[in-house]
């Protein structure tokens, strides 16, 4: 049971990893487009290609700060502690993206400032998260609340390390993710450049991550030698191949496919640093250790499974329509048709039952004293509120207009 | 390290500033949703073009707004971590899991709003008016995890400590059962229609006293604004409902909300005044309407501050002030509804004075700071603790000297969150409405219109 979370929150780890990360990697790739009209089709592609996912793939984030706060306590209150700072910094930065974001949204058209701020955000955000899991990879948090080094604990090779990569990861994976939308809409020329951009961000995430081993070997011994024993290597080897199979199927412009071995490419590595770091959280604590009361443990895996019956579905709805090109512009409209008018046959004494609904609701809630009484009270109040609306008809009394404008009508 | 007592008040004062901008926009979460499904669904039954270029105009604010509440909802749930790690490590194995659900109920918000946003127009009418259902339910599950949380802060139950390590946590017990939520949760239902409501009326009556008052603005007026009208009324009598509660269940922060030095029978009510050494001074005196107010019986006893040791004291006048100008502009707030819904009874048209709508203006500023000023009533009226009797505020703050610093960075980038929302609206609103037949479409049945 102590177990089941923690795999929960690795999951959406590598799902924020994936999708949250390709979404600041299109945002890197708008600082790096450089100037003149084809950097301007390359930012605004970028820009476009987000927008109906981004939040969504946010929450992935919060899901699992949640389910750590809940599950590991203590883990999130000795982390909160320590890395202050690169934390801090991490919601600097996605609070200046979503602004940007926003912004970029509201002009539709690129203005350079804005533009910059946004993919200055997505450079800083992974970067400080990835700094964070270097610094529990590399056993620098201790556990409580009194906290460790302020600097030193994110400012080492390993937190560097797992920072850059988280970078590299974003790059590439917001690389193949534009080039399949491009090849969607038909757009030749930003297929080529992100197809490109995706090749070379591959081989330098590729290339990070193997000389990484060097890195981690150094300054995070245990984790090196938990990732060249037993499941360990599993992972490396399989995170490897899968990162291959991945660079050639962009090659071959199977984006698509890519995405998924990508995808399988960090799965991997996540699941070797969690083998790795096994048995401990932290130093000296153990998942047993850290694991909060049996009770709160089941509530909290019977709430993510019932959440995920119901978000799963949704989110495979949404990216459906997103990744078949529902939501582009210019895609021919669905039924911009004007629905017929249904013809008001009931029409209920709307005035009425709103003031006996309040008569009721003020009795029950405000003279009765029992919580039965006050629940059905304010049942009867947000029946008269609705009714209340109703008996107003906002839409029918603008369509009326007032004296002033009595000439409208 | 041991925390300075500066700290203490950074750390509170980061945390007031998160929420006062991280509030408002949860209101437009709460509230909006409903109103631009209202406008889709007229439009869908009546084919009033207006209210679908209402409906896709207002969808766009709600994405920018949505995505504002978003971002600085993620930085309350790190700053949960940073500023308070002895309150998270201790207790967050009790009160997490209304956080993890909610945690759903954001993606349900996020998708569907996604599905939304992007659909018009691409999806069938009636697939896009359902995919905006789960929008207005996720607001109110979204709102009710939340303030579960706060119920449980200020009424803490389900878990015994044994050791200082919080043993025998019962999760659902502490969080929906208990007696000090549901009042929590309908009031602030309630504001979040009030504030957004009011908000959302209020550049249209601004409009209509610059003079622009077509069919357009007519009905971007009249939609928020009577949803708020109707629920601004209700709000008082729900406050009244809250304040009873907190008399049984806090009877020192009721005790400081009305500055009652002393446990008295039959106990006054002043409105006003200045709190010192146990008494109001300068304050408008009403004789027992205290103990009627808050027990049903004028002679009834009311518990006063001297119940406990001054150091478990409230900051007093803090908390009066904040509690009376919530009453304040709520009963203000409430006047007005009741006059635009008795007006527009008589004559079945829009107000017509200047002030009407000067008043409606002003509404949207009065009701975040009703919205605030309860807050702060609420939160620091549960002071010295974080938890209720259990965990002191000061035990919980961080030791980290970078509060300053996360301060510093903090205030400012909320400054720039607000003007680059300010300046995001205000390029929405500007941009042209399409080619419509505004201000009347001949085309538009007008229902009720004999
Ligand atoms: C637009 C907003 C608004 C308006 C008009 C009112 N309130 Fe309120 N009030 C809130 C918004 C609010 C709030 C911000 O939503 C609070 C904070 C905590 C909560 O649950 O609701 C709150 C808290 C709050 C509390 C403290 C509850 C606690 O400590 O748990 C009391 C006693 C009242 N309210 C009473 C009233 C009364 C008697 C009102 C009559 C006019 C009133 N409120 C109007
Ligand atoms: C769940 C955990 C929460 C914790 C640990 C917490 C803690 C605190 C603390 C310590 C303060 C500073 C009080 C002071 O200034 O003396 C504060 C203020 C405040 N809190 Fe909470 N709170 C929590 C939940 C909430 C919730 C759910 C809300 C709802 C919106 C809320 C609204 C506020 C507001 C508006 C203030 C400002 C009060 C002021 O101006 O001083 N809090 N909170
Ligand atoms: C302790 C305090 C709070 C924390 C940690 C917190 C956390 C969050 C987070 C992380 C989000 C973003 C979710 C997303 O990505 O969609 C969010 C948004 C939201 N929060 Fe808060 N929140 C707090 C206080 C409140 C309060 C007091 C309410 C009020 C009723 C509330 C209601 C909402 C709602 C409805 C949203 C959806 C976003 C929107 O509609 O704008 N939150 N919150």
């Amino acid at each position: 049971m102590a177990v089941l979370p923690l795999l929960f929150a690795l999951i959406g780890l590598v799902l924020y990893t994936v999708l949250g990360g390709a979404d600041f990697g299109a945002g890197l790739w708008q600082l790096l487009a450089g100037r003149g009209p084809a950097a301007d089709r390359i930012r605004e592609h970028a820009h476009q290609a987000n927008a109906p996912v981004w939040e969504a793939n946010h929450v992935w984030l919060i899901f699992v700060v949640t389910v750590l706060w809940t599950a590991y306590p203590t883990v999130i209150g000795s982390v909160s502690a320590t890395l202050s700072v690169p934390l801090g910094l991490a919601a600097l930065g996605i609070v200046l993206r979503g602004l940007t974001y926003a912004m970029q949204t509201a002009i539709g058209r690129p203005v350079p400032l804005v533009e910059n701020a946004f993919a200055l955000a997505c450079l800083v955000s992974p970067f400080m998260l990835g700094a964070v899991i270097g610094a529990l990879a590399s056993g620098r948090v201790p556990v409580g609340t009194s906290g460790g080094d302020l600097v030193g604990s994110w400012v080492n090779p390993t937190s560097v390390l797992a920072g850059g990569l988280a970078v590299l990861t974003s790059a590439f994976l917001g690389a193949v993710y534009l080039a399949a939308d491009a090849r969607r809409l038909r757009a030749a020329e930003l297929e080529r450049a992100f197809r490109l951009r995706a090749l070379i961000s591959g081989a330098l995430c590729g290339a990070v991550a193997i000389g990484g081993l060097v890195v981690v070997d150094h300054d995070a011994h245990r984790i090196f030698l938990g990732l060249v024993t037993g499941w360990g290597v599993v992972a490396v080897v399989v995170s490897g191949a899968a990162g291959v199979v991945s660079l050639a199927l962009v090659a071959r412009r199977s984006f698509g496919v890519a995405r998924l071995a990508a995808a399988t490419a960090v799965a991997a590595l996540v699941a070797g640093w969690a083998v790795a770091q096994r048995p401990f959280l932290l130093p000296g604590l153990t998942l047993r250790m850290a694991a909060a009361d049996t009770r709160t443990l089941v509530c909290l895996v019977v709430a993510t499974v019932a959440g995920a019956l119901i978000v799963l579905p949704a989110l495979g709805y949404l990216f459906r329509l997103s990744l078949s090109g529902r939501f582009d512009p210019g895609r021919a409209p669905g039924a911009a048709v004007a629905p017929a008018p249904v013809s008001r046959s009931r029409r209920l004494p709307a005035a009425p039952v709103a003031a006996a609904c309040l008569v009721a609701g003020f009795v029950l809630l405000t003279i009765a004293d029992a919580p039965a009484a006050h629940a059905a009270g304010v049942l009867l109040l947000s029946g008269a509120a609705i009714a209340g609306f109703t008996a107003v008809d906002p839409a029918g009394l603008a369509g009326r207009g007032d004296a002033v404008n009595e000439s409208d009508d | 390290m041991i925390p300075g007592p500066e700290y203490l008040d950074q750390a509170r004062q980061l945390q007031a500033l998160s929420f006062t901008v991280h509030i408002p926009l949860v209101c437009f979460g709460i509230a909006f949703p409903a109103m631009v499904l209202w406008a889709e669904w007229r439009y869908l039954r009546t084919g009033d073009a207006v209210c679908r270029v209402l409906a896709r105009r207002w969808t766009k604010v709600m994405v920018a707004l949505f995505a504002a509440g978003v971002v600085t909802g993620t930085v309350l749930s790190f700053e949960m971590g940073l500023l308070w790690p002895s309150f998270t490590a201790t207790f967050g194995s009790v009160f997490g899991l209304a956080f993890a659900i909610e945690g759903f109920s954001f993606f349900v918000e996020a998708i569907f709003l996604g599905i939304y946003a992007y659909g018009w127009d691409r999806l069938s009418p009636r697939l896009h008016f359902a995919s905006g259902i789960p929008v207005v339910l996720s607001g109110l599950t979204g709102s009710f995890m939340v303030i579960a949380v706060n119920g449980w802060l200020n009424h803490p139950q389900g878990f015994r400590i044994e050791n200082g390590r919080v043993v025998d946590v019962q999760p659902l017990t502490a969080l929906f059962g208990n007696s000090y939520f549901w009042h929590e949760f309908v009031h602030m239902y309630l504001a979040g229609y009030l504030v957004a409501g009011f908000a959302v009326a209020a550049p249209y009556a601004f409009a209509r006293l610059r003079g622009r008052w077509d069919r357009y603005h007519r009905t971007a007026f009249a939609i928020p604004f009577t949803a708020a009208a109707v629920t601004a009324p209700l709000q008082v009598l729900v406050g009244d409902w809250v304040a009873r509660d907190v008399a049984v269940q806090q009877p020192v922060k009721l005790a400081a909300i009305e500055g009652l030095g002393t446990t008295t029978a039959g106990a006054p009510e002043h409105l006003l005044g200045y709190y010192t050494d146990g008494h109001v001074i300068w304050g408008i005196e009403i004789p027992r309407l205290l103990s009627l107010l808050a027990f049903h019986d004028p002679g009834a006893t009311v518990t006063g501050l001297d119940s406990v040791p001054l150091s478990d004291q409230p900051p007093v006048n803090v908390v009066r002030y904040a509690f009376q100008t919530m009453v304040g502009g709520g009963t203000l707030r409430a006047l007005l509804g009741v006059v635009f819904l008795v007006l527009v009874r008589r004559s079945r048209r829009l107000p017509e004075t200047r002030w009407f709508y000067r008043a409606a203006v002003v509404s949207a500023p009065v009701a975040y700071v009703a919205l605030i000023a309860g807050w702060v009533t609420t939160e620091v009226g549960r002071q010295p603790w974080v938890v209720y009797g259990v965990m002191r505020t000061e035990d919980a703050v961080t030791g980290a000297t970078t509060v300053p610093f996360g301060y510093g960075a903090l205030a400012a980038v909320y400054a720039l969150l607000i003007a680059g929302l300010i300046w995001v609206l205000r390029v929405l609103a500007r941009a042209p409405l399409p080619a419509l037949s505004i201000p009347d479409a001949p085309s538009v049945r007008q229902p009720g219109g004999a």
